[in-house]
């Protein structure tokens, strides 16, 4: 039989987690292992029936096998965008919540559980997969070579989509370590960190034996992030089981040292994962999409290798006028002004890319997405130097200002150049010589664009509000308003962000529609008129 | 390939790489870029000097300007109290009566224990003291455990049904376990306290003889209660739980019972001072 190493290797690894779950010391590990084990059965049965591989053009499978390996690639473009969705459709049901908070359902939907289940699925599953993704096809384009092992590239892949099942049931379930943006349990960690270390290998092992004399830009930055990422995920996982058969784990960090750790790996998660990253991308697909050359190869160089040294450094900044010592405090402020240049040299190199192409943001909607998206990272990577003056963080600090940082980040940045690697690539992918309609990347860019204003306005206004009546005294000395008079005047703004956000959740479904037109080799009427093709 | 090539557009040079198509201008780092990343870290630099910055084996530079975040919050907390003190004072050495005859200090009590119920007991009794279901409403005047200003500092300073010695402490009989009343019974006794609470209650009925033996020791033959023993009135239409004969049903088969901490734990004499003149003063106090 085809495939029987995997098929033999899904089905003892299904057998694993059944007996794990039948000796389970507690009902969350059982009923966990026991979706996992359903997971692997359900994985050995789709590899047995193998349906995927009549769909695809059969000139795509041959360039398959005679040079690049894109099968999961191209699994990877359409689970992005089906992470995406799911994730952005969390994240306006706990908008809701928090306008409403009628609206949470105990125990399951709770704002409790579904909160790190939006953030980990908006930057692990979609950022995670989109990332992945695209590395695999920029490392083998920008290498002219074949990732290393096939069957690596499958684990990797598969293996990581596995770890977002175990966290995202996991958090519904109330299976949690409560360390933010590293909520999964100890047994989580340990496979994500299995296949973080295959991921390093096959891609080291792809730039090892590229046929280029020189690595790519790109593919520093994607380096950078799977090697800190590694780093930074099995510190901060540090931890010891309360026994090898339950749920439960106990950091081996406590007090200020614990939220130091925290914040060191939840602040580089931000820079490693959600700019080194997606930088990766943007330097491939940003030239690519404008056909200019890179803007400037040193810069390129500079700014890689400060943002590198000086981000490592930055996460103290996260506690301010905490228990964190003054000196540390210091220090996560300074490194972080300091990053500011290092950061804007990324927007400066996609910017200045189009420099003789300015006219496609006219006639290219898929370039309106990536300049976008250089433009709100240059945005936020501004917005976040100043938040981390001690000064405007007093201000700042625990308002919905830094959600709405985060999102002019993860919306604007993030999802935006996810969404034009993902234009660029699903045509090339399915052999087709275009879009089924760029009119509809046009519409998804401004539905998206006025819902990122509106998100991130309401929280600019309600922020900063917020901050300012939480310290607003009255004549006599006493505080004017009481915590429940400030979570009352942010309603109105609660209602415009879960407004935004489901704007934003529209235009990604208008990418869905075109993405699956696009894969069944439909060309919609527009683009079938030469006159009209691509005019918009 | 590595051929260097002019681009047209811009006049730089490329560098000769290419990686599927993509190339690369030689372009010199914007000017404007390296002179703002020196004066960052320029600023960062002189920041290290001025403030706690880096750590050496025997603790952290201190820095020139002698910074240190705990004593600029107790320089804050100092110049808080120095501010508050005229009236602090007079708070401190008053009882709540004198406060509450003193009309320049009633009006100080009055907005600062607005604040500080607002942090403090807003989360249960609701803004304002509207209440809510087991959490008694402090802008009528029905008392549990009594409504003078002074009845209502105690309750504050020592909560009820809490670990704290000096708690109010006191528990309805369940009389659906234990010394059980039989199912018809308790509907009897029910159909009573509902007669009772409309001012109208059911002479000669066979929940009043229950109510008689079982219940007036604490709620009063008239189902007037007993503050002392914080049992609530029943001749009224106010309830703390449900109301009607399904929740009083329910409370006499499986009393529920609330609590609340002891405030003198965490707030001071005079906060609570001011806070038990506000709350005297939300309409009902007696």
């Amino acid at each position: 039989m085809r495939n029987s190493g995997w098929i033999i290797t899904l089905a003892a690894g299904a057998l694993f987690t059944l007996v794990l779950s039948g000796l389970g010391q507690d009902a969350l590990f059982r009923i966990h292992m026991g979706i996992i084990t359903v997971a692997l059965g359900l994985a050995a049965v789709v590899v047995m029936r193998r349906p995927d591989e009549a769909r695809i053009p059969a000139g795509v499978v041959e360039a398959d096998k005679a040079g690049y390996f894109d099968a999961p690639i191209r699994a990877g473009s359409i689970l992005t965008v089906f992470w995406g969705v799911v994730g952005m459709l969390v994240g306006v049901v706990i908008a809701l919540q928090l306008a409403w908070p009628d609206l949470n359902f105990g125990p399951y939907l709770n704002f409790g559980r579904l909160r790190p289940l939006h953030t980990s699925a908006v930057v692990f599953a979609f950022g995670g997969t989109a990332l992945i993704t695209t590395s695999f096809y920029v490392v083998q384009r920008t290498s002219r070579a074949r990732l290393i092992n096939d069957n690596l590239a499958r684990f990797v892949f598969w293996g990581y989509q596995l770890f977002i099942l175990m966290a995202a049931t996991g958090y519904v379930l109330g299976s949690t370590q409560g360390r933010e943006y590293a909520e999964p349990e100890w047994y989580t960690d340990i496979w994500l960190t299995i296949v973080w270390v295959a991921y390093l290998v096959l891609f080291m092992g792809t730039i090892i034996k590229r046929k280029e004399p020189h690595i790519y830009v790109a593919n520093w930055f994607y380096l950078a992030f799977i090697v800190t990422i590694a780093l930074l995920h099995v510190v901060n996982n540090l931890a010891f089981p309360a026994s090898l058969l339950g749920s439960k784990s106990y950091s081996l960090f406590s007090g200020v040292q614990d939220a130091l750790t925290q914040w060191w790996y939840g602040h580089n998660a931000v820079g490693f994962f959600l700019t080194a990253g997606f930088l990766g991308m943007m330097y491939y697909y940003l030239p690519k999409q404008a056909e200019r050359p890179v803007y400037s190869y040193r810069l390129s160089i500079i700014h890689f290798w400060a943002l590198i040294f000086l981000y490592i450094w930055a996460g103290p900044h996260h506690l301010h006028y905490t228990a964190l010592p003054d000196w540390a405090q210091t220090l996560g402020a300074t490194f972080s002004v300091m990053l500011w240049m290092p950061s804007w040299g990324g927007m400066i190199n996609g910017l200045m890319t189009l420099s003789g192409a300015w006219d496609k943001l006219r006639t290219d909607p898929v370039m309106r997405f990536l300049v976008s998206s250089v433009a709100f990272y240059g945005m936020s990577t501004f917005e976040g130097p100043m938040m981390s003056i001690k000064a405007v963080n007093s201000l700042s600090h625990y308002t919905d200002w830094t959600i709405g940082h985060v999102h002019s980040g993860a919306l604007g940045w993030v999802a935006f150049v996810s969404f034009g690697a993902l234009y660029y690539l699903v045509p090339k992918l399915w052999g087709r010589k275009e879009l089924y309609s760029l009119r509809l990347v046009g519409v998804h860019f401004w539905v998206a664009t006025i819902g990122i204003v509106l998100y991130i306005t309401s929280m600019w206004i309600s922020g900063i509000m917020q901050g300012l009546m939480w310290r607003a005294y009255d004549t006599l000395g006493f505080l004017q308003y009481s915590f429940i008079e400030t979570v009352e005047a942010m309603h109105p703004y609660y209602v415009i962000r879960a407004l935004g956000g489901l704007l934003f959740v529209v235009g990604s479904l208008i990418m869905v529609y075109n993405i699956y037109k696009t894969i069944k080799g439909d060309v919609a009427e527009e683009a079938l008129t030469p006159a009209t093709s691509g005019a918009r | 390939m590595a051929t260097i090539e002019k681009d047209a557009v811009s006049g730089q040079n490329t560098t000769g790489h290419e990686w599927d198509g993509i190339k690369e201008l030689n372009t010199p780092l914007p000017k404007w870029w390296v002179y703002v990343f020196w004066a960052c870290t320029v600023w960062a630099i002189g920041y290290w000097i001025a403030m706690p910055a880096w750590p050496t084996p025997n603790g952290f530079t201190k820095g020139m300007l002698n910074y240190s975040s705990r004593g600029s919050l107790d320089e804050d907390l100092k110049a808080q109290k120095q501010s508050r003190s005229a009236w602090l004072t007079k708070i401190e050495k008053a009882s709540v009566e004198e406060i509450e005859k003193d009309k320049a200090l009633l009006q100080y009590a009055m907005v600062g224990g607005k604040v500080i119920f607002g942090e403090n007991c807003s989360a249960c009794h609701g803004a304002g003291g509207s209440g809510a279901m087991g959490y008694p409403r402090l802008a009528d005047d029905e008392w549990l455990w009594g409504g003078s200003v002074a009845e209502i500092e105690q309750t504050i300073k020592f909560g009820v049904r809490n670990a704290n010695a000096n708690s109010r402490q006191s528990e309805m009989l369940p009389f659906g376990t234990g010394d059980k009343l039989a199912d018809q019974q308790v509907g009897q006794l029910a159909d009573y306290v509902v007669s009772m609470a409309g001012k109208a209650p059911a002479k000669g009925s066979p929940g009043e003889a229950i109510f008689a033996e079982r219940c007036v020791a604490c709620h009063a033959e008239d189902g007037s209660g007993n503050k002392d023993l914080g049992a609530p009135a029943l001749n009224n239409q106010l309830w703390l739980f449900k109301g009607g004969k399904d929740g009083i049903t329910a409370q006499i088969t499986k009393p529920k019972h609330g609590s609340m901490p002891a405030w003198s734990e965490r707030l001071d004499a005079s906060t609570i001072k001011m806070l038990a003149v506000y709350v005297h003063n939300l309409g009902g106090g007696k």
